[in-house]
Order: structure tokens, then sequence, then C-alpha cells
């Protein structure tokens, strides 16, 4: 079984999906919990069975689906993918757990876990037809989330966050042609196999163009400064499920591809566009951040500091060293952690209040003081405190970025800590003062439910700021196996300067590692 | 004194025939058993006529072992051709075919249906498509086309709506122009090459090395407008939409799919030898055609209020897409039209069938038209298993994956970029960005929007079992359609390739 581990984690809940469409509506939610519990410890098994040591990808398999045009069905992990599954897993379980919504339940279950499915699909393909099905797939269950359970201005947000990420994928579709295409003239067969592709050396020229056909659809999907303004819209009138899911996963999935599919594939291409994308990343870091300043609506903050932070994702995966890469995968699991969990608290405020705006509260410490601590917390988390999750995969990421340009590490460094400025001061308007509104002075603090969902989030937060060996160690193996390839692949002499050799130093690491 | 001719029958070669015979038989029976006993149900018919179309069917699986024997089958003074493509396109004419027929069966009476003599039109109609695709002689393609058309027009006028009549008097009318330039264009071909024979023409050109280009432009054009037409090209659409409103959901359906495959063979048989030898014109033509046809049908579908106008629209937008495979011209996008066309056969009926099970006969007060997308809002609410069906073959429309119509896009962008033409196969993918907007608005309607009274005694009122029966077989189609690409590629390469496309 666990040979086929991978496509269990993805249709086992596409299956409880269908078969929930039989379960009544009073029993959905134990459903629900009971399917996604089992699929959080299917990944948990995966991750006991993963053996950190192997760099390479794990638990292949391998179908062939149109093999009269080279698309197999081809699934695997590594330890950059192996994380991210588990929090996908792990945010589908939190997020129905303490899911409060009331209105057709059953259809909102029914739809994570479909959502659930193409989730884990994009994590785990290694076929780019397959990753892109999945990717594409993912849009729908989100449109329908957004779109039906949101607020007033939820048809529009949802349609612009479909047509935006569609009209991106079809570009990046075209360049999976081309990538195809050139494989074929260059070995006689057709193949969409990533694992083929990092062996096929392009001539630089075809890597930019290529490059840019995947980054529009990436970049979309981040959302990276200037196609970032679909995100606003679905945060403000997306459910708490449905934003908890688009900031925790769904928008790794952009970062992701970056690593999986950008940096191994087009090395010259990531090399010439280093610096431009690091003044967009820094771009996105100030401009966002300026901008969640001024917002009145507390989700609107979290969503915007959520867009910033993706800012240094961007920035460490583009350092293009171990450094960088490695923690910037990490960050993608912080970020998913903290921003994830931010929405959760915004969500428990707004079922009590039904508002989200910010100068409705005041002094919320004294009459909720759990849910002021937790918020606390997640909000320390965010702005990158150390011994949380976040300041080890913004170190990493800064770090990287360091060896390749000072100043604008500098640059972005600053932007961090100045950025702290606006959660600082939401948290002050909300919680700190003596209680303004009498509508405040009665509300109930976070009850079990919604414990149950935060709790595990605040141990990662921190269990992983103190100790994240257990993470980073496979992140770095699997990184440092991509930034090789690259190296060896890398053309020009920028590239094979700006990209370190490892063959050497690893050696010996592993030879000290033996001893 | 004339000496008489002495032909032998076995050189004829009769049973290429035999396909479009059983389709003729077919309708003569139905004709002749109603003059025996008149008044009879049209279960029967609809069961007669799927029975020929196995038949025809079984035949034309019998010729496909054949050629893929012995190569194309020539016969009848070397006026039919049954190379690969005759035979896909063929198929697909049948199978769309036998898949439209059991809509007939409607659980509320509809006028046309009482007529023995729809049923026999029907079967006449297939004929004549089986014809037009089985030549490459021009004057068999005419008659065929007009065997077809002639029962087409009629097929649109029983509906007996006010709106059905303009729609064939409308349809006839602009038919009657192409018909005129089909005419006008092969006579001069036959006068610049004295023969009315693509091959033929094809080979004296090329002797010729093209010096009569004045004349071939000129019959190019005829042939655009008149072959535009019939595949509904920017900007010989007009009369789709209007057509396709005042017919049936069914019938609209059905002329979306089956009248449009025809059309492409013949294209792809006297433009693509033109397009490769060199005449750039042509493809600077077919270029600007596609990508007009493509692009402007989707503009105007985003406005449309009508469900069925809006698939009017897209169906132009389809066919724009499918037309890119005439221009590239290679193995590989001639395979990718018949591959998205068997999908979208499936697709789109499935669409226009969902239509056709909510067909009421009588308007609303209020109501606009027969399906506006008011119609369908809250439709999960009210019936969440036809809503999430339509919903599929919307999203399989918009070429989401895994549906159905993605892997033909797919593999049609591809071919594309094979091809070199990486300008059109962004064009290709940016449409399907703006396509994606109107098929998510009915989406938005059936998922996001409250239900209006008074529409949800509508949903499914039309349906029996065999309406079921078809929506069931185009929403499996559409959902695993994955699982049938690698065969359909295999196969449709092989003949492809066999018959020199």
């Amino acid at each position: 079984m666990i040979d086929h581990i991978l496509t269990l984690l993805i249709f086992f809940p596409a299956l409880a999906a269908m078969l929930g469409f039989v379960v009544t509506k009073d029993s959905m939610r134990a459903y629900g919990i009971a399917v996604s519990f089992i699929e959080f410890v299917l990944s948990l098994w995966l991750w006991y069975a993963y053996d950190p040591m192997v760099s390479g990808m794990q638990f292949m398999e391998s179908m062939p689906l149109i093999p009269a045009f080279g698309i197999n069905y081809l699934l695997g992990v590594d330890g950059i993918s192996l994380f991210i599954i588990i929090l996908s897993t792990f945010f589908t379980m939190i997020g129905i757990a303490s899911l409060t919504e009331k209105r057709h339940l059953k259809n909102l279950i029914i739809t994570l876990l479909f959502l659930e499915m193409t989730m884990v699909g994009v994590f785990a393909a290694l076929d780019a037809i397959v990753f892109y099905v999945f990717w594409e797939l993912s849009l729908v269950p989100m449109l329908y989330i957004i779109g039906a359970w949101g607020g007033p201005l939820r048809i529009y947000a949802s349609i612009k966050f479909f047509l935006y990420t569609f009209t991106g994928s079809l570009i990046m579709l075209v360049g999976m042609l081309f990538m195809a295409y050139f494989y074929n003239q260059a070995t006689g067969m057709w193949s969409f196999s990533i694992l083929e592709w990092y062996r096929l050396i392009l001539p630089e020229n075809f890597q930019l163009w290529l490059f840019a056909a995947f980054f529009i659809g990436f970049a979309i999907k981040v959302p990276m400064f200037p196609f970032h303004t679909w995100l606003p819209y679905a945060h403000g009138q997306a459910p708490t499920i449905g934003s908890v899911i688009l900031a925790a996963i769904l928008l790794k999935m952009g970062t992701y591809a970056f690593v999986r599919f950008s940096l191994p594939m087009f090395p010259d291409a990531s090399v010439y566009f280093m610096f431009p994308i690091a003044i967009i990343a820094i771009i996105m870091i100030i401009y966002t951040a300026m901008v969640a300043y001024a917002q009145e609506d507390i989700k609107q903050v979290v969503a915007y500091s959520s867009v910033s932070h993706m800012g240094v994702i961007i920035l460490g995966t583009f350092a293009l060293n171990v450094e960088g890469v490695s923690g910037s995968v990490f960050l993608m699991l912080a970020h998913g952690v903290v921003s994830g969990a931010l929405f959760l608290l915004v969500g428990v405020i707004y079922d009590r209040r039904h508002t989200k705006m910010m100068s409705e509260f005041g002094g919320i410490a004294s009459v909720m003081p759990r849910y002021a601590t937790i918020f606390g917390i997640m909000m320390m988390a965010s702005v990158g405190l150390p011994l949380t999750i976040n300041f080890v995969g913004e170190f990493l990421s800064l770090l990287g970025f360091y060896k390749q340009s000072h100043m604008i590490t500098l640059t972005a460094g600053v932007a961090i800590i100045v950025g702290a400025i606006y959660m600082l001061s939401a948290y002050k308007k909300m919680f700190f003062g003596t209680v303004t509104n009498e509508a405040n002075r009665n509300l109930k603090d976070v009850n079990r439910t919604e414990l149950l969902g935060l709790i595990p989030l605040v141990i990662v937060a921190i269990w992983l700021g103190v100790y994240p060996k257990p993470v980073l160690g496979p992140i770095n193996n699997s990184v440092e196996s991509i930034i090789q390839l690259m190296h060896d692949k890398a053309q020009s002499p920028e590239a094979k300067e700006r990209i370190p050799n490892l063959s050497d130093s690893s050696k010996i690491i592993s030879m000290q590692e033996a001893h | 004194m004339l000496e008489p001719i002495h032909v032998s029958l076995a050189s004829l070669n009769l049973a290429t025939l035999a396909p479009m015979l059983i389709a003729i038989v077919g309708a003569l029976v139905i004709l002749v058993i109603d003059m025996a006993k008149g008044g009879l149900h049209k279960s029967l018919y609809v069961m007669l006529s799927l029975l020929f179309l196995l038949l025809d069917l079984g035949s034309l699986i019998d010729f496909a072992g054949l050629f893929l024997k012995n190569g194309t089958i020539l016969g009848f003074f070397d006026v039919m051709l049954m190379d690969g493509l005759a035979i896909l396109a063929q198929i697909i004419i049948v199978v769309g075919s036998m898949l439209f027929i059991p809509l007939a069966l409607t659980s509320k009476r509809f006028h046309e249906y009482n007529y023995p003599e729809y049923f026999a039109l029907f079967l006449f109609m297939i004929s004549g498509f089986q014809f037009m695709v089985a030549t490459d002689n021009l004057i068999l393609i005419f008659i065929g086309l007009e065997t077809a058309s002639l029962a087409l027009y009629t097929l649109i006028a029983l509906h007996n709506r006010a709106k059905s009549f303009e729609a064939a008097v409308k349809y006839f009318t602009m038919g009657a122009l192409a018909a005129g330039f089909f005419a006008f264009g092969s006579m001069i071909f036959y006068a610049i090459s004295g023969s009315v024979e693509i091959n033929q023409i094809a080979t004296v050109l090329a002797e010729d090395h093209y010096s009569n280009i004045g004349y071939i432009l000129i019959a190019v054009t005829f042939m655009i407008a008149a072959i535009g037409f019939k595949i509904s090209m920017v900007p010989f659409h007009t009369w789709t939409p209007d057509v396709y409103e005042g017919s049936s959901a069914a019938l609209a359906g059905y002329m979306s799919i089956v009248p449009k495959i025809a059309g492409f063979v013949v294209a792809m048989r006297l433009f693509e030898f033109l397009v490769h030898s060199g005449v750039a014109w042509l493809q600077v033509i077919l270029y600007i055609g596609v990508v007009i046809t493509m692009t402007a049908a989707n503009v105007w579908a985003l406005v449309q209020s009508d469900v069925k106008r809006m698939l009017a629209y897209s169906s132009i937008s389809h066919a724009g897409f499918v037309m890119a495979a005439i221009l590239i011209g290679t193995t590989q996008a001639n395979t990718g039209l018949f591959l998205y066309w068997a999908l979208f056969s499936f697709t789109n009926l499935g669409a226009f069938t969902m239509l056709w099970v909510n067909r009421q006969k009588n308007l609303l007060p209020g109501q606009s038209s027969d399906h506006p997308y008011e119609k369908f809002s809250g439709m999960v609410k009210t019936m969440p298993m036809g809503a999430v069906m339509m919903g599929l073959f919307m999203l399989s429309l918009a070429g989401i994956p895994p549906f159905g119509l993605f892997w033909g896009k797919l593999y049609m962008i591809g071919s594309a970029v094979s091809a070199g033409y990486t300008g059109l196969a962004l064009i290709m993918a940016l449409n399907s960005a703006i396509a994606g907007y109107y098929y998510l608005k009915l989406i938005v309607f059936m998922f996001m929007k409250e239900p209006m009274v008074g529409y949800e005694k509508m949903y499914f009122m039309n349906a029996s079992l065999s309406l079921k029966t078809i929506i069931g077989i185009a929403v499996v189609g559409t959902i695993f359609a994955v699982f049938a690409v690698n065969p359909l590629l295999k196969v449709i390469t092989l003949f492809v390739y066999n018959s020199g496309y």
C-alpha cells in the first residue's frame, strides 16, 4: 500500500467526497472531520516512511495515460513537496474541524474534500500535464466556495479570481507544450515528465521565453506585484475557510512551481531574471506593507501582509543557492501556518460581531484574553520574531540572497522590520486600551471548537521555530540536488558563478556525517 | 455509331456505396411503412433509424478494417473515395446522429416528431453528409451538400414555430447563396484544370506551376465563402445564432457538430494542398479567418442573454479553433481536428440536451426567450444533479482539465506549437480564457444565485429515460475522456496519416 500512497492521498478525499453525497446533512460535519483526519494520518505515514537521506524523488508511481503524446500519470515526492502535502492535509483537517459556517454545510464539505484532492495532486505530480490538470481543477472548488459562501461582492471576486488565474495558466500551458516540443526535437519522443525535462539543456534565448511563459502562470498564482489585484478581492469576499485554504495552500502552488519548474529547467534564465524579480519582490514587500497599513478592515490587513511575505519567499527562491531556496521552501510552510491561523482568528471575531472593521473593536484583550494571547503569538510569528516559525524561513531566505546582493537584502530586511509596524498597530487598535464599543463588552472567548483548530497551529508555529531540523533537513537535502543540477546545467559564465557548485562541499558534509 | 461501353460490375466496386445506401434504404423503409399504415408512434421510427444507423456504422467499421489492410478504396468510376478521412468523418457523423435521434423521445409531445417524414429526411440528410465526405469529386460533394442541406432546412421548419420558419427561410436563402458560390468555384477550377476531382486539380495545378494564379484565387475565394458558410466562419456566420435559436435545442446541438465535420473534411481536401503549395494569399486569409472567427465569436458570446445563443456563438468559436488545423496542415493538426471534434460532439451534445430537457411549451410572463440565463438561476438548490452536469459540460467547453475538450485543445495547441505557429498558439490559448467568462456566467447563475420562482418546474420537464441516457453518455464521455484519448489518438493518427494528410 505504501507504494501507492500518493495515489491514495490524492483520490481518497475525492472518493470520500462522492460518498459524502449520501451522508445526511446533520452528520456531514463529523464525516468531513473523520475523512480529513484519516487523510492527515495517511500524510503523516508518508512522512514516516520517507527516507530523509535520499535527495531525489520517492514513492514514484507511473502509469501511461496518453503515451502517444507522452503524457503519463507520474507521481513522486521529495523533501520540497512532502511537507507542503502534509500542510495541505493538515489545513483541510483544521479548516473542516473549526468550520462555523451553517449554510449548505454538506456542499461546502464536499467541495473542500475535492479541493484537497487537487491540492495534494498539484504537489505530488511529476508530469507537467498531470500538474496542470490539478492546478486548473483547484480553481473550480475555490470558485464555488468564494462565489457561494462569500460576502456581497462574492460573484465579482470569484470570477476575477478564476479568470486571472485561468488566463495565466493557459499561457503557461503553451510554455509546457513548447517544452515538450523541444524535448521531442532533442530526443524524438514526446514527454511531459518534469524529470525528463530536467535533463534537457536549452539555449539561453529559448530559456528566456519559456521562463517568461511559465512566469506569467506562476506569478498570477503567487500573486506577485503587479498581478496581485485579484487577491484582496478574493480574500475580502471569501468565507473564513476559503481565505484560510487560499492563503495557506493555494498561493503556495505558485512559489512551489517556481522551485519545481523554473529554477531547474531554466537556470540561465533564472540568473538572467534574478534581479528584476528581486526588485519586484522588494516592491511586493514594501508596497503591500504600506497598503496594509492603510487598511481599516482587519482581514485586508492580514491579506496584504500575506502578499508581503510571499515577496520574501520569492526573494529567497531567486537567491538560487541552498540557503535561500531551503529558506523559501520553509517559509512557504511557515507562511501557510501563520497566515492560515491569522485568517482563522479573523473568522473567530467575525462570527461574533459580523464586522471586520478595526474601528469597531478596541480593548478586546480584557474581554477575550485567550483570543488575544493566541492572536498575539501568531502576530509575533507573522512579523518574524525569533523562535517562531517565520523567523527561520525569513532569516534563511535573506541570508541566501545576501550572498547575491547586499543592497537588495538590506532593503528587504529593513522593509520586513518596518512591515512589523502595521501588524503591531493593528493589534494595538483591536486589543489594547479600554473597551469603547458596548457591543464588545460581552463577547465570548474562543470556544472549544475554535481552540481545536488554533492550538495545533500555535504548537507548530513555536515547535518549528525552536527546532526546525526535522523539516529543514529533508528540504535541505532535496534543494541541494536541485541547486547542483542547476549549476551543472548552467551555460553562461555568470550563471555558473551565481549558482554555487556543491559537489565538493556536499561530499565533505556527507563524509562527516558518515563518521 | 457509338461503341457500347463495357464496364464490368466488379470494377465499379459498388460496395463503396454501401454506407450511404443503408441510410437511404432506411429512409425509404420508413416512408413505405408510413404508406402501409399511418399514425404509428414515433418510438418505432426512432428505433428503426437507430437500427439503420447501426448497420451503417457496421459497414463503416468494415471499411475501416479494409482500409487498414489495403489502403484507400476507390469505387464507382473512381468517384467514391473511401480513405481514412472519409471513414473517420463518417463514423463521427453516424455516431453523432445515433446520439441525436433518441432525443426525439421526449416526454412532452412535439409537432415535428409526429411526421414519419422527419425521420426519413433525417436519414436522407445523413446519406448526404456521407457522400460529401466520401469523395473528392466536386460535383458529388455538391450533390451531397445540397441533399443534406435541403433535408436540414425542412427539419428546422418542421419545429412549427414562427421563429423556426424564420430560421429555415434564413438558412435556406443563405444556403442557396453558398451553393451558388460552390458551383461557381468548381466551375473555375474546372476551367483551369479540366477536372472536377480535387487530386486531379492538384496535379494539374502543380504541373502548371500555378501559372493561372489569378483564376485560382478567384476560385478559392468562392470556395472559402461556400465552405465558410457551412462551418460558420466569420463573416459567413450571421445565420448561425438565429437558426440555432429558431430550431429545437436538440437539432441545434446536432447542427453544431455533424454538418461541420463534413465541412471540415471538404475544406481539408480542398485547401490543404493549396496551403502546402505555398499560395501565400490563402494562408493569410485562412490565418485571419481563423483568428477572427475564434475571437469575434467569443466576444459576441460574452454579451448574449440567452444560453442557446451563447452556445451558438461558442460553437462558432470552436469551429474557428478547429479551422486552425487546416491552416497548420500537419498530420498532427489534422489528427487534432478529428480528436477535438469527437470530444466536442459529446460535450456539446450534452450541453444542448440539457437545454432540450428544460424546453417549455409556453414562455412565462416576462421571459424573453426559451433559455435565458435566469432560467438556470439557483438550479443547484432545486436540482443539484442537473446543475452539476450542466456545470460539467460548461467546464469541459471552457477547456478545464481533465474534462473532454481540454485534451482536444491541448493537442490542437500542441500541433500549432510543433508547426511553428507560436502566435497562433498563444491566440488559441487566450481565446480559451475569454471563452471561460461566458461559460462561467452560466455556472455563476446555477451555483451562486438564488432560484427564481416559476422556473424550477421546467427543469427536466421534457426528460424521458432515453434523454437521460443520452445525458448520461455525454457525462461519462466528458469525465472519462482522458482514458479514451490515447486509443482515439492512435486510431485517428493511423487513418489520417495513411490518407496522406
